[in-house]
Order: structure tokens, then C-alpha cells, then sequence
């Protein structure tokens, strides 16, 4: 579980996060779902740490990360696995030894364990046949994958993806949420994914959070997020016209429509 | 000013916490042995050649003297090698090609989120990333600049041999005249140089790492790093050979 508390956030002045406050769930799919812009890659990265908050705490279970002196944020960030927006596989390293990367460092296993740990990873993502390859070797939606396997490979407590599945055809989207959600469940970790898309989000929204330009303007989950009320949120989960087809959404958007007014 | 002092004060002072696993800094201070010394050696050689070769044409046709004894030549060529055309113009060469070679490569690790992942990891970047640099380079680069002294005097003799401007047996008296200085003079030289290695790779790693923005800004970065270390170096220089030559 992870607890974040009225973080608030401004760089040079300008306010990016403002008094959020929010609990993941272990065992569950946390989202953070906004548009383009709105803060989710920052409000990730004040809960890793990578980014100081200017006000608020985040918890770690019991532990109060924010206020942990460096050397003791260490001990909590081996269990942490992160996925990056843009993958940060290590280029200089082959994917074999970037998912061996944090086995190598930080465990006494041998060799032969890291192998086949390393092997056991990238075969969950379904990369086969491709460990002695560079990462500008490999296509896009691969270096995703490979980046979840050295994710995965220290069994984190928490896992972090942000938009796990950009950039991805909409069958290996899937595959990946599926991943996402069968090893939260498998490892029962704490899992945010930051997403902005509905289907992911009707898929594997176990527990969401919604932020526009920064606040927090709605929490739920993914029967409930149908059903919204809010202005914002529901511009979000109704752009799709895809889903507009379907008639009982189609449905209620009339009836949304016809009290907008009250919003 | 101060605020990129004091981060650089902060990148040095991080370089040297416990590694996480030896073995593994191990592997990167090899891996920067060769990828910041081995590497270079080629060019190292090829410039050094050719500036004895042309620092003997020159300095053997400037001193056509009958009462100057050809051996001079050799002589001068040494102090000038050993001096100041080795460990400094060397090392700008090498300021320019590991300099920017460096701040890239780490530049290119900040942009792409390389360095925020090995910190979520809990790994210290710092000390992983930049510690092997630094401490490759002081190690490497004396060993490169004596690699340069010895191209330099074989590209003189080359010339000598060749076109017979003065005998080779002259040349090689020269070089090995006063020989009881040599000892100093190469120290001052290797001195010199594990100072520059110290400035170019510090420096380099500090644009890189602490760069903000974007794949233009990786450019920006490089040329800052090349440009600062030579300035630097050439101030170390200066001061280096007034504390230990006069
Ligand atoms: N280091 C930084 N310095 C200054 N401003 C920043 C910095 N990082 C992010 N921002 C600003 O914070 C805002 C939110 O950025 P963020 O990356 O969190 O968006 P996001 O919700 O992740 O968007 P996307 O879905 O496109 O990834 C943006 O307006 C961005 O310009
Ligand atoms: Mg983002």
C-alpha cells in the first residue's frame, strides 16, 4: 500500500501538482489516468522520490519515505520497479544484462541463478531469442517489454509503469495490461499505472485515480468510472466515440448531456 | 557560479560512497579504461608522431649554427616533448575527444531517463556512472602520455633517419643528455597529467549529469565540457609549472 498526502508540487513557480492525496492498494491495479500534460509523470515521480515534493508525505506501508534520510530511501527502492515513459533501458547494456542489471547489483546469486531468473523475466513479457541483442536493436513496443522483465526481476513490493502500453498495437496492449495485472495478483504488489487509455482502463481499473491539470478531481473504479458525474472525467472516458457506440453508454451520455447545465 | 560549484562540489563528494558491489565497479572502471584510454591511443600516437617530426625540422633548421653541436636539437626536442607538448597539447586532444565524448554519453543517460532509473533502482548514480570515469582516466592517461613521449621521439628519429637533417646517433644523444633531469622532468609531466585527467573527466561528467532539457541541449553540453576542461587545463598549466619548475 502506498499512501500519498497532500503533495503539492510547482516548478519555477508554476504549480503542477496541487494537494493530492490518495491510497493505492496492494494486490490491485492502481491507475492514474489524465490527460497529456496534466501532472501524472510528475506525481509518479514525487512518490519514488525522484522529485522532491513541496509539501506532503508519501508512505510506504508504514514508513514515511519522504522524510527517510538517502541511505535509507536506498532500502526502500529495491523494492521498487519502475517502468519509464520512454523505457531507459541502459543502451551500453544488452537486454540480457539489463534485466540481469539490479540482480547483479544488489544480490548474491550466482550466475547461473541470474540467468535463469533473467530468462524466467523476459519470458513472462514473451521476449524470446533476443538476450544478447542492444536495446536500439529491438523495436519499440519490445524495449517496453524488456523493461517490465528488469522491472520484475528483483519481485518488487511496488511496481510503477508509466504508460506501459503507449506506442503498442492494441493486441500487445492487452497482452501487457494482462501481464500487469497477473503479476500484481501473482506477487500481490502494489501496482500504479499511469494510462490514458479507456481501455486499458476499463480492463484492469481496479482503483483510479483521476487528475486534470493537476488536482484531483475524481476517484473510483472501473464500473464506477461509467457512471461519472464529473465534467472533466467525462470528456476523458467519452472522447472514444468507440465507446459511445455502445448503447447503454450511448444512453447515458444523452442523459448527461441533457443536465449538463447542472455541471 | 556558486550554485554549479556546489553541485559540482555535491557530484564529487557523491563519487566516493561505498559501491554497492565491487565487483560490478569493478567491470565499469575497465570498461572505462578502455572506452577513455585504449581508444584513444591511435590518435595519441599519430599526433604525437608527427609533432616530433615536425618539431625536429624546425628546430633543426632554426639552429644552423656550425658552433651549436647538432645533438642540441635532440636536447631541445626532449625538454619540449616532455615539458609541455605531451602532457598539455595531448591533453587537450584528449579534452576534446573524451570530454565530449563523456558528456554525451551521460547527457544522453539524463534525457533518456537512463540516470532516474538507475536512482529508483537505489543504485548511486553518481558513484556508479561518473566514480569509474574519473578513476580510469587517473590511472589511464599518464600511461597514454608516456605511450605519446615515446611516438613523439620515434617520429623525430624518423626524420632524422630519413632525411639525414642531423645524424640519428646526434639525435639520440640529445635525448639522452642530462638524462639526471629526467627524472623530474617526467614527473612534472605525469603530475600534470593526472590533474588534467582529473579536469577533463570531472568536468565532462558534470555537464552531462546534471544536464536539463532535451537532445539539443545533449550538443550544448558537449561543446560546454570541451571548452570549460581546455580552459581549466590551461589554467592548471600555468600554475602547476610555476609551483614546480621555478
Ligand atoms: N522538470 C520539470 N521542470 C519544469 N516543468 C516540468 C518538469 N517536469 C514536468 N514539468 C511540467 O509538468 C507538467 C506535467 O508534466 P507530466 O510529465 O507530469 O505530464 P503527464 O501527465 O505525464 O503527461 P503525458 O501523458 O504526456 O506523459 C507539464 O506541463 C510539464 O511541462
Ligand atoms: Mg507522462
Amino acid at each position: 500500500m502506498i499512501h500519498v498526502k497532500n503533495i503539492s508540487k510547482s516548478f519555477s513557480g508554476v504549480e503542477i501538482l496541487k494537494d493530492i492525496s490518495f491510497v493505492f492498494e496492494k494486490g490491485k491495479t492502481n491507475l492514474i489516468i489524465g490527460k497529456s500534460g496534466s501532472g501524472k509523470s510528475v506525481l509518479t515521480k514525487c512518490i519514488v522520490g525522484l522529485l522532491e515534493p513541496d509539501i506532503g508525505d508519501v508512505f510506504y506501508d508504514d514508513i514515511k519515505f519522504s522524510s527517510l534520510k538517502s541511505k535509507d530511501k536506498k532500502k526502500v527502492r529495491k523494492q521498487i520497479g519502475m517502468l519509464f515513459q520512454g523505457s531507459a533501458l541502459f543502451d551500453s547494456l544488452t537486454v540480457e544484462e539489463n534485466v540481469a542489471f539490479p540482480l547483479r547489483m544488489f544480490t548474491k546469486m550466482t550466475e547461473e541463478e541470474i540467468i535463469d531468473r533473467v530468462n524466467f523475466c523476459l519470458n513472462r513479457v514473451n521476449i524470446l531469442n533476443k538476450n544478447t541483442l542492444y536495446p536500439s536493436e529491438i523495436s519499440g513496443g519490445m524495449q517496453k517489454r524488456v523493461a517490465i522483465a528488469r522491472a520484475i526481476s528483483m519481485k518488487p513490493k511496488y511496481l510503477f509503469c508509466d504508460e506501459p502500453n503507449s506506442g503498442l498495437d492494441p493486441v500487445t496492449a492487452i497482452v501487457i495490461d494482462e501481464l500487469i495485472q497477473e503479476i500484481t495478483k501473482e506477487y500481490q504488489m502494489t501496482t500504479i499505472v499511469i494510462t490514458h487509455d479507456m481501455n486499458s482502463v476499463l480492463e484492469i481499473g481496479e482503483n483510479i485515480l483521476f487528475i486534470d491539470g493537476g488536482v484531483k478531481k475524481w476517484e473510483g473504479n472501473k464500473e464506477e468510472i461509467l457512471d461519472v458525474k464529473v465534467k472533466e472525467l467525462y470528456d476523458f472516458v467519452y472522447v472514444s466515440k468507440f465507446l459511445a457506440k455502445d448503447e447503454k453508454i450511448v444512453k447515458k451520455k444523452a442523459s448527461f448531456e441533457a443536465f449538463k447545465f447542472l455541471y | 557560479m556558486i550554485r554549479n560549484l556546489g553541485k559540482y562540489m555535491f557530484m564529487l563528494y557523491h563519487i566516493f560512497f561505498k559501491p554497492e558491489k565491487f565487483s560490478v565497479y569493478w567491470r565499469r572502471f575497465i570498461d572505462e579504461v578502455v572506452q577513455l584510454g585504449v581508444k584513444s591511443l591511435f590518435i595519441v600516437s599519430l599526433m604525437s608522431a608527427f609533432m616530433g617530426a615536425v618539431l625536429v625540422i624546425q628546430t633543426a633548421t632554426a639552429i644552423e649554427s656550425a658552433w651549436i653541436p647538432d645533438y642540441t636539437v635532440g636536447f631541445t626536442i626532449k625538454q619540449s616533448m616532455l615539458l609541455e607538448f605531451c602532457p598539455t597539447i595531448i591533453s587537450l586532444i584528449l579534452a576534446g575527444k573524451v570530454g565530449s565524448n563523456i558528456a554525451s554519453e551521460l547527457g544522453t543517460m539524463r534525457v533518456t531517463e537512463q540516470i532516474d532509473a538507475l536512482e529508483v533502482m537505489g543504485v548511486n548514480s553518481i558513484g556508479y556512472l561518473v566514480g569509474p570515469k574519473i578513476l580510469a582516466a587517473l590511472f589511464i592517461f599518464p600511461i597514454v602520455i608516456m605511450y605519446s613521449m615515446f611516438f613523439g621521439f620515434f617520429g623525430g628519429g624518423l626524420v632524422c633517419y630519413f632525411t639525414e637533417i642531423i645524424p640519428v646517433k646526434q639525435y639520440i644523444l640529445g635525448i639522452r643528455y642530462f638524462s639526471e633531469d629526467n627524472f623530474v622532468f617526467i614527473r612534472y609531466a605525469l603530475t600534470k597529467t593526472i590533474v588534467f585527467a582529473f579536469i577533463i573527466t570531472s568536468i565532462s561528467s558534470y555537464y552531462g549529469y546534471y544536464l536539463k532539457g532535451g537532445a539539443l541541449e545533449v550538443g550544448k553540453a558537449s561543446t560546454n565540457a570541451v571548452v570549460y576542461s581546455s580552459i581549466f587545463i590551461l589554467f592548471a598549466n600555468y600554475i602547476l609549472t610555476q609551483l614546480m619548475l621555478i
